[in-house]
């Protein structure tokens, strides 16, 4: 019961600090999940979020779910998952009930601009950490650089680079498997 | 009235939770069929509603799902109806991802190992990072970039956020120097919130 609730709060605390999507919340997701609580390793981080571009639904809802259940099967997937809702749906409600004008705030565009310049930093930090571990050989950057001009220049679909790239995988490293 | 209300909320955002695949902005065309289908909220209310969850902490998808919901709620049964769509709506949409995951998630530790799995995600990892550094690219483009600039020669310095650049470079040098690179994400993102609202940015 103690390490659910630990799953709960731990989420919340990720989903009440994640500025600008699924992605953002990579950094957290490191800081919380890899370095202080070791309930995932990097390259697991990375899987999920593989998993979860090709799965549907929310892709912070997946990872927390994915997280959760490696810890404590069906609870700890659905605390984790419920703990990263929490924040979302009392902020949200707040703002839809009391503050309609919300946005037309200027104080709360300002911080907003600036959090935005964190947001920033931090998503760059965090692929510089993820491409350390993922980027092992020359045909992985090669990978990560077709990858990145397929998503940006042509927005190519993320199911279709999952799928290529684990053909790729199986095609290149036929026989030859490396732990 | 309302129990109608609530279990078509229910059904609604678990399918849009079922068939939108990939980030929260892939439930937007969902959220319009809904806005057409249903008097809970107007198209024009959608766009408000995307630009908030966008600007709130927390998962885009997640945020617009209690917004709708909370509206759809409160248009039929006041401030309570609405507290309980927004939750309704909400569990919905996150239902069809916890079933799904866990399911795929014994599966994957017990796989992993696999050499066919391995191979697979040996080269899924390095894609992985290529789209996150895409999605990065566009979040330092709205972060030092302005959004009201329209094109000319002349006018190229507007282009740029200043305040936005200096904040970002003070950033990118503390997240890489020894003992503040220690520090929480949250220290950083609470202290360029407070920076914002001291320098207007």
């Amino acid at each position: 019961m103690k390490k659910l609730w630990e799953l709960f709060i731990i989420f919340a605390k990720i989903g009440a600090f994640t500025f600008g999507g699924g992605y953002a919340m990579l950094s957290l997701l490191q800081k919380e999940i890899v370095d202080n609580h070791k309930w995932a390793t990097e390259e697991e981080l990375l899987d999920y979020y593989a998993i979860a571009q090709c799965t549907p639904g929310i892709i912070a809802v997946n990872t927390a779910t994915f997280v959760g259940a490696k810890q404590k099967g069906i609870p700890g997937g659905i605390f984790a998952t419920l703990g990263l809702l929490f924040p979302s749906i009392v902020i949200i409600t707040i703002i839809a009930a009391f503050i309609t004008h919300f946005l037309e705030y200027t104080i709360v565009r300002h911080i907003l601009g600036g959090i935005r310049a964190a947001v920033a930093v931090l998503i760059i930090n965090s692929v510089i950490t993820m491409g350390k571990k993922s980027v092992v050989d020359i045909i992985c950057l090669l990978i990560a650089i077709a990858s990145f001009l397929l998503s940006l220049i042509f927005s190519a679909s993320p199911i279709l680079i999952v799928v290529a790239a684990a053909a790729l995988g199986l095609i290149l490293r036929h026989g030859g498997a490396k732990k | 009235m309302i129990f109608k209300t609530f279990a078509l909320l229910a059904f609604e955002f678990f399918k849009t939770g079922l068939f939108a695949i990939g980030g929260g902005l892939a439930t937007v065309p969902f959220l319009r069929e809904i806005a057409a289908k249903y008097t809970w909220f107007t198209t024009d209310m959608l766009s408000d509603m995307i630009a908030v969850s966008e600007s709130t902490p927390g998962a885009i998808g997640i945020n617009m799902a209690t917004y709708a919901g909370f509206s759809a709620g409160f248009g039929d049964g006041g401030l309570a109806a609405g507290i309980l769509g927004g939750i309704i709506a909400t569990l919905s949409l996150a239902a069809p991802s916890i079933i799904i995951i866990l399911m795929l998630s014994g599966a994957y530790q017990k796989f992993k190992s696999n050499p066919l799995v391995a191979n697979a995600f040996y080269a899924i990892r390095p894609a992985v990072t290529g789209m996150i550094a895409a999605v990065a690219v566009t979040l330092i483009e709205s972060a030092l970039l302005t959004s009201d600039f329209t094109f000319a020669w002349s006018e190229l310095l507007k282009l740029i956020n200043i305040k936005a650049v200096i904040l970002f470079a003070l950033l990118a040098a503390a997240t890489n120097i020894k003992p503040l690179k220690k520090l929480h994400p949250i220290v950083f993102i609470v202290f360029a919130g407070i920076c914002g609202a001291v320098f207007n940015m």
